[in-house]
């Protein structure tokens, strides 16, 4: 009798340990027709948040929580030179990803919007460069750069030095800047 | 049996990439010192085992304690144990000012006839020769070198570590991101020498494969004038339309074509992708069937690569690929 509790015993301790040894799902592969309706997003007709399309929902979210996802958005974030405009996240000639001001929303529909078919001012599209796929990947890196709190999953480190606090640590909740914005003024309150 | 065993193994050893089969002058200096430290613990193993099987063979002797030794035997012994070790001496040292001087011989290239930055990234190899000037070109994945020149690599990492190692010309280098290395490699003979990356870098290690080309110093010449044209412009209308396809879309964002308004550096440089004799760092032959394949579905083909899988209609797809394989 007592060994067969310890056997039990035995077994759930490895059973436990075993949940730890889970690894996170790499989606390398889009399959077309999820792609082709990852690209059905609907934006309110301000141009300001919206919903992303069902199969979103549907793959888990992957662009908002997924960490390989994140680092990919990473390093498109520097190959399509968003840097140029927006630094690390501090702005330049574009908007700050970091002052907790988020122009459009902070939902990831309005950021894959920007990046797909450009916003007034300056803003390209992307549409011709880069494929469904990379444009929410990349929405999900800036969201995470922007985003209030800190979310679960994070992207690669930097190898450079770095200018901001990393990605795991909620650079946007940090750096939240209420400063004077009277042309989004009634965009929500503080965070 | 054994012997069979042994050739069948060396057999092996020869080839394209191979640490045996040396072309290059430090791969042969590096062969030389492997094969003098091989012959010489082969002799001492040998020479450990005789003793040692004539030890058991003989078995203990008949003798009223062991430690008693008539004095001859004990002098006998006495000067083997001086012997063996003061020839363990002279054999460390041997190998020791060997190794010193041959590795020393390695980086002191008297002179270098040719500069190339070879940057390493997940998971291909982008290269581009720097000097002399004149010689001024970007490619990716595929090597020339004139015979019997010094060529100094500049091997830089843009992602993780990567290691540069071609077996037939010379040992293992890193390539580090942040701390830039360099290596000489001359090559003795023309041949076609395969490298691979030798440091685990990621999902498509394995697929990280290069090739270095050595040929007369003429026919490189020739080839250094052919890769520093622009891209020809098309004539055929399906490559024509290729082209088109090829500007609209995303390729042009990572790709450069230089020659046509595809400036990207994100990906290898496809100038001359046709003329290569390898896509997707060594996965695949050059031809406009694995060209179309690879554009269609790269994440089936190398999981995990950094190129997408861009959206083409079956007649975009067919003229793209006429096109890149075009471009010579």
């Amino acid at each position: 009798m007592i060994g067969h509790m310890r056997i039990l015993q035995v077994s759930l301790c490895i059973a436990v340990a075993m949940a730890g040894c889970q690894r996170e799902e790499r989606q390398l592969r889009l399959d077309p027709p999820v792609a082709a309706a990852l690209d059905e997003i609907a934006l309110m007709p301000n141009g300001i948040s919206g919903a992303p399309p069902e199969v979103f929902f549907a793959l888990g979210r992957p662009y908002e929580t997924n960490a390989y996802n994140l680092s990919q958005g990473k390093r498109l974030y520097s190959w399509f030179g968003c840097k140029a405009c927006h630094a690390d996240g501090q702005g330049g000639a574009g908007p700050a990803f970091l002052d907790g001001w988020w122009n459009y929303g902070p939902e990831i529909v309005s950021i894959v919007a920007s990046i797909r078919d450009g916003r007034p001012h300056g803003m390209p599209a992307f549409r011709d460069k880069m494929t469904t796929e990379q444009i929410w990947q990349l929405a999900g890196y800036v969201q995470t750069i922007g985003a209030y709190s800190v979310k679960t999953a994070a992207p690669g480190r930097n190898d450079d030095k770095h200018v901001r606090p990393a990605e795991n640590r909620g650079p946007a909740a940090l750096l939240f800047d209420e400063g004077p914005r009277p042309l989004h003024s009634d965009q929500g309150p503080r965070p | 049996m054994l012997a069979l065993t042994a050739v069948l193994m060396l057999a092996g050893c020869t080839g394209w990439q191979s640490a045996i089969d040396v072309q290059g002058a430090a791969a042969i200096s590096i062969k030389q010192l492997i094969f003098l430290f091989v012959a010489v613990c082969s002799v001492v193993w040998a020479m450990v085992m005789a003793v040692l099987i004539r030890a058991l063979w003989r078995g203990r002797e008949e003798r009223g304690r062991p430690a008693d030794l008539d004095p001859q035997t004990e002098r006998r012994m006495t000067r083997a144990v001086i012997a063996a070790t003061a020839v363990t001496v002279v054999i460390v040292t041997v190998f020791t000012t060997a190794s010193f001087f041959t590795t020393r011989a390695l980086s002191l290239a008297s002179h270098d006839d040719l500069t190339i930055k070879v940057r390493g990234q997940q998971w291909w190899w982008s290269v581009e020769y720097l000097s002399p000037p004149e010689r001024r070109l970007q490619t990716a994945n595929e090597i020339h070198i004139p015979v019997g020149q010094n060529v100094r690599l500049q091997l830089e990492g843009a992602d993780v570590i990567h290691s540069f190692w071609v077996p037939n010309l010379a040992g293992k280098q890193d390539l580090i991101p942040g701390r830039p290395n360099t290596l000489t490699i001359r090559a003795e003979r023309p041949g076609v020498y395969r490298g691979q990356c030798a440091e685990f870098c990621g999902l498509q290690h394995a697929h990280m494969a290069f090739l270095v080309i050595a040929e007369e110093p003429a026919a490189f010449e020739r080839w250094v004038n052919s890769q520093q044209q622009s891209a020809t412009d098309p004539s055929d209308a399906d490559v024509i339309a290729g082209q088109q396809v090829f500007l609209s879309r995303p390729c042009a964002a990572c790709h450069a074509i230089r020659g046509t308004s595809a400036t990207g550096t994100t990906g290898p440089d496809l100038t001359h992708v046709g003329g290569r004799k390898y896509i997707a760092a060594g996965l695949l032959e050059t031809t406009r069937g694995s060209l179309a394949a690879w554009i269609a579905d790269p994440q089936t083909l190398k999981p995990g690569n950094n190129m997408p899988m861009v959206p083409l209609s079956a007649d975009e797809l067919r003229s793209v690929s006429a096109y890149l394989a075009s471009l010579k």
